[in-house]
């Protein structure tokens, strides 16, 4: 608990290493099995780390289940597998990433576990790639878009669209690497 | 019986206001060539709650305005009449109407009724053109031109705003009683608009000028709807020693007078201009209806406690204080000789705790006469419009639930009584045929269960007519030709939307709507109903309804790694199984032989999918808990205390989990999940059916 709080940190102080006229956005970005993924910093409420959770009963195996965040319910998203990517082990530098949602029914505060915190950018929208149509079978709806940094491929998530959907879609591994090959073709 | 029906007033308008701006938004989001049944739906319960409490409150401009709205919106949800942009135009403007016909009523004047007689006689119009579906479109368009003429006439007695000059020249000490102009000034401004010259004559040399005193004298022009009466009032404190003068200046302006020049020019194409007159007939009125809605939002969330409750609170915070210096004093000189007088200390604080928290609870409870004492003028009203007998009997008014449930079960009340004097009672004639006395009853009876209260709606009518329900299931396609009808499926069928089984469509009910909006209401307080009935002799219905919405008594059990909560009210007994006394049941079913009742068990573990400590049965614990009629008993690993929890909402940032009515947070500041008894029991049966192949073998397995 105590650790977990002590490297909680505000998101909201780190500069903005950019200060151009054209409209940036700031995003956070974090590891997962090698790739860097990136959501909109003024979703992020907090950083945790990972502590035990309560698991809720005939969830579906990526919802791990529920912690108790100041008094409120919070469900903790494990988004390796929600992507179908390999499980790991949760150690101490996991990280939980409290985001908040907007969904139909309101805002709501979801924390997502990722193997680990990365940096923030600032990236203005024309750096951005709209993410490759994949055709039907391949959803991809919550990628708002991919952009290079540094010759690393960041791809932006649209956590609106994919933590806010009531039935979440299935995103697997073989739709992620079909995307990285899009990309690379490109 | 006079009970004063006035006090329940404002809770109406607040219920009526909501309801129109449901009504409103839901009108401008339909789409007339594809519309949505639920968006109609919720259209006319909204209508049709309001003109229920209306007529309760005997409100019969309001009534009978969305009497007709309604027979309308039933025609358009039947897909009877097909919706046009007409319809849409003329139903929004009655909303506006009724708008203003609340407000009015509000403010406590008689209502203008012009506006919505001239409505009337549009919906009229429309509906006298044959609900076909195609063609009433046109038809009605033409018909809707012609609105606004002939209900002129009757604009006479309009209500109107005067001019109001008064003058007002303070005595000069009129500071040092404590008497403020400028107050006086913002409460006239809030009955309407105000102008306010001062003058000055009076005002001394500045070397002379007493700054206590009150050398200013003012003329105010106020223009107002607000009669003479509430402008004296504001000055009733310093009229003794002030001069001061009202007089009416304008004659008295109807508010309807714009209209009727206004509006034959700009008939041309009606259904475009339709609802433009209306902005200008509210606006004179707006000024001051907007300060008393601020007054009526006020209202609604206060809440009346008599000073003893606070009294006792005032009494336990001073208790809770001295607890707390002993142990602030036992803290800073603490050796292992004085652990005792700690401990003591420490129940101590907890007793404390615990009372004060019982008694702040009981700040939010209220009698449940609150909401019953609205049933007498009811019953009367609709007994004499119904032509029936009826005596009405209460008991139990004083029963206390929390003002949230509180206030959530007045509307599935008031469906269930008038469903009860409609339907249920039959008239003298057939009572007298039936054996019966002339003069049916209803009675509504409030008592306390365990950790709920139970709130019967009893009649001594003609019962569920099962053929009649069976018949309408079949025509609804509900249930086959040759299918049986269990009680339950009865039980089920009578609260489903749209299901009702009246020859014919009254103003009291019958349309069929309610009941589902009933059973909805009592759900989303964690309650349940139940229809008992009996043909010939009648039928009750039973609420059971949490007493509060916000803490639960909790027996904390341990299955596998997890910690779960029961509600304590539901657990019925504890006890270690004899599997002697275990049986399973062909279907795969295991019971238990609890005394003379076999007592269906539920393996928690297996449901919710998660590891037991250990598998055999006889050294688990059985918790045996009721859930509404039916016990069923629990396989737990271990028990583990008993405390309040606080119920924290799981669907707030996550969703309905099925089996899980909240979470709670325990004193280690992990999250623990409550049970959901109610849904577990189905939840097991679907399970049972499922698994069914594999547990007997499994059980099979265990036995050899």
């Amino acid at each position: 608990m105590n650790s977990a709080e002590q490297r909680a940190l505000d998101v909201s102080d780190v500069d903005s290493p950019l200060h151009s006229t054209e409209q940036t956005d700031q995003y956070l970005t974090f590891i997962m099995a090698g790739e860097e993924y990136g959501v909109d910093i003024l979703r992020v409420q907090e950083i945790r780390g990972w502590e035990t959770v309560t698991p809720i009963p005939n969830a579906p195996p990526h919802i791990k289940g529920v912690i108790n965040l100041r008094g409120t319910i919070v469900p903790i998203i494990d988004l390796r597998q929600r992507f179908g990517l390999s499980k790991v082990e949760y150690g101490p530098l996991t990280v939980v990433i409290v985001l908040k949602v907007e969904t139909r029914k309101g805002a709501r505060v979801m924390g997502i576990v990722v193997d680990a915190v990365s940096d923030v950018y600032s990236l203005s929208s024309q750096e951005m790639r709209a993410a490759p149509d994949l055709g039907d079978n391949v959803n991809t709806s919550y990628i708002k878009g991919l952009v290079n940094v540094a010759s690393k491929m960041v791809i932006l998530l649209d956590i609106n669209e994919l933590l806010g959907m009531d039935t979440i879609p299935e995103v697997s591994a073989s739709a992620l690497n079909e995307l990285k090959q899009a990309v690379d073709r490109h | 019986m006079s009970i004063d029906l006035s006090q329940f007033h404002q809770v109406f308008f607040e219920e009526s206001f909501e309801g129109l701006q449901l009504m409103e938004s839901s009108l401008l989001d339909l789409d007339c060539d594809n519309v949505d049944s639920e968006t109609i739906n919720a259209i006319f319960r909204a209508a049709h709650s309001i003109k229920g409490s209306s007529s309760t409150f005997g409100f019969t401009a309001v009534a009978e305005f969305t009497h007709v709205l309604e027979t309308l919106l039933d025609q358009v949800r039947e897909g009877s009449r097909q919706l046009t942009a007409e319809i849409v135009d003329l139903l929004l403007q009655s909303v506006d109407c009724l708008r203003n016909l609340l407000t009015g009523l509000q403010a406590g004047q008689t209502p203008d009724a012009t506006h919505s007689r001239e409505l009337i006689a549009a919906f009229n119009r429309i509906l006298a053109v044959k609900p076909v579906a195609q063609g009433a479109g046109t038809q009605s368009a033409t018909q809707a031109g012609k609105i606004d003429q002939p209900a002129k006439m009757e604009a006479g007695e309009a209500q109107g705003v005067t001019r109001w000059q008064i003058r007002f020249v303070p005595d000069s000490n009129i500071l040092r009683t404590g008497n403020e102009p400028l107050r006086m000034f913002r409460e006239l401004a809030e009955l309407g608009e105000l102008q306010c010259v001062a003058s000055v004559d009076r005002l001394p040399d500045l070397n002379q000028l007493n700054p206590e005193e009150c050398h200013l004298g003012w003329d105010i022009s106020l223009t107002t709807a607000a009669p003479r009466s509430k402008i004296e009032e504001i000055f009733e404190w310093v009229a003794d020693e002030s001069d001061i003068s009202i007089e009416a200046v304008d004659a008295i302006v109807p508010l309807a007078t714009p209209q009727p020049d206004a509006e034959p020019a700009q008939r041309v194409s009606p259904s475009a201009t339709l609802p433009e007159p209306m902005p200008d007939k509210v606006a004179p009125v707006s000024v001051g209806k907007e300060k008393e809605k601020e007054s009526a939002k006020a209202e609604s969330t206060s809440i009346r406690v008599s000073i003893e409750k606070i009294d006792s609170l005032v009494n336990l915070v001073g208790e809770l204080v001295i607890t707390q210096s002993m142990l602030g004093q036992l803290g800073t000189e603490f050796d292992m000789s004085k652990l005792t007088r700690l401990q003591e200390g420490l129940a101590q604080l907890e007793h404390n705790t615990r009372e004060l928290q019982e008694n702040v609870m009981r700040i939010r409870m209220l009698p449940i006469s609150f909401t019953f004492s609205r049933f007498p003028r009811m019953v009367r009203d609709l007994s004499r419009q119904l032509g029936k007998k009826i005596e009405l009997k209460l008991s139990g008014e004083q029963t206390e639930l929390d003002k949230t449930v509180l206030e959530k079960i007045g509307d599935p009340l008031v469906h269930l009584v008038r469903n009860a004097l409609d339907h249920g009672l039959e008239t003298p004639e057939q009572r007298r045929a039936a054996g019966k006395s002339e003069t049916g009853t209803i009675t509504l009876h409030a008592y306390h269960q365990g950790g709920n209260i139970m709130i019967e709606i009893r009649d001594d009518g003609r019962g569920l007519n099962r053929q009649k329900i069976r018949a309408k299931a079949i025509s609804n396609n509900l249930i086959g030709e040759n299918d049986p009808l269990s009680d339950e499926q009865i039980q089920d069928l009578i609260f489903r939307p749209g299901f009702s089984t009246a020859e014919k469509v009254t103003d009291v009910s019958g349309r069929g709507v309610g009941m589902d909006v009933v059973r909805r209401n009592i759900n989303e307080l964690n309650g349940s109903i139940e229809v008992r009935s009996e043909e010939g002799i009648g039928s009750t219905f039973t609420i059971r309804l949490p007493l509060t919405l916000a803490i639960l008594d909790g027996q904390l059990i341990q299955v596998g790694d997890q910690v779960y909560i029961v509600p304590l009210v539901s657990i019925v007994e504890s006890l270690q199984p004899k599997l002697a006394l275990v049986n399973r049941v062909a279907g795969g079913c295991d019971v238990f032989r609890l005394r003379n009742e076999y007592i269906p068990i539920i393996h928690l573990a297996e449901i919710f999918g998660i590891r037991p400590r250990n598998d055999n049965l006889e050294k688990s614990l059985l918790v045996v808990v009721e859930t509404g009629t039916a016990k069923v008993a629990l396989v737990v690993d271990d028990l583990l205390g008993q405390q309040q929890v606080v119920i924290k909402s799981m669907e707030t940032n996550y969703r309905k989990v099925e089996g899980v009515s909240g979470a709670t947070i325990l004193g280690d500041g992990t999250v623990s999940l409550i049970l959901d008894i109610t849904d577990l029991v189905q939840m097991a049966g679907v399970h049972q059916q499922h698994k069914n192949g594999l547990r007997l073998v499994s059980s099979r397995a265990a036995q050899g």
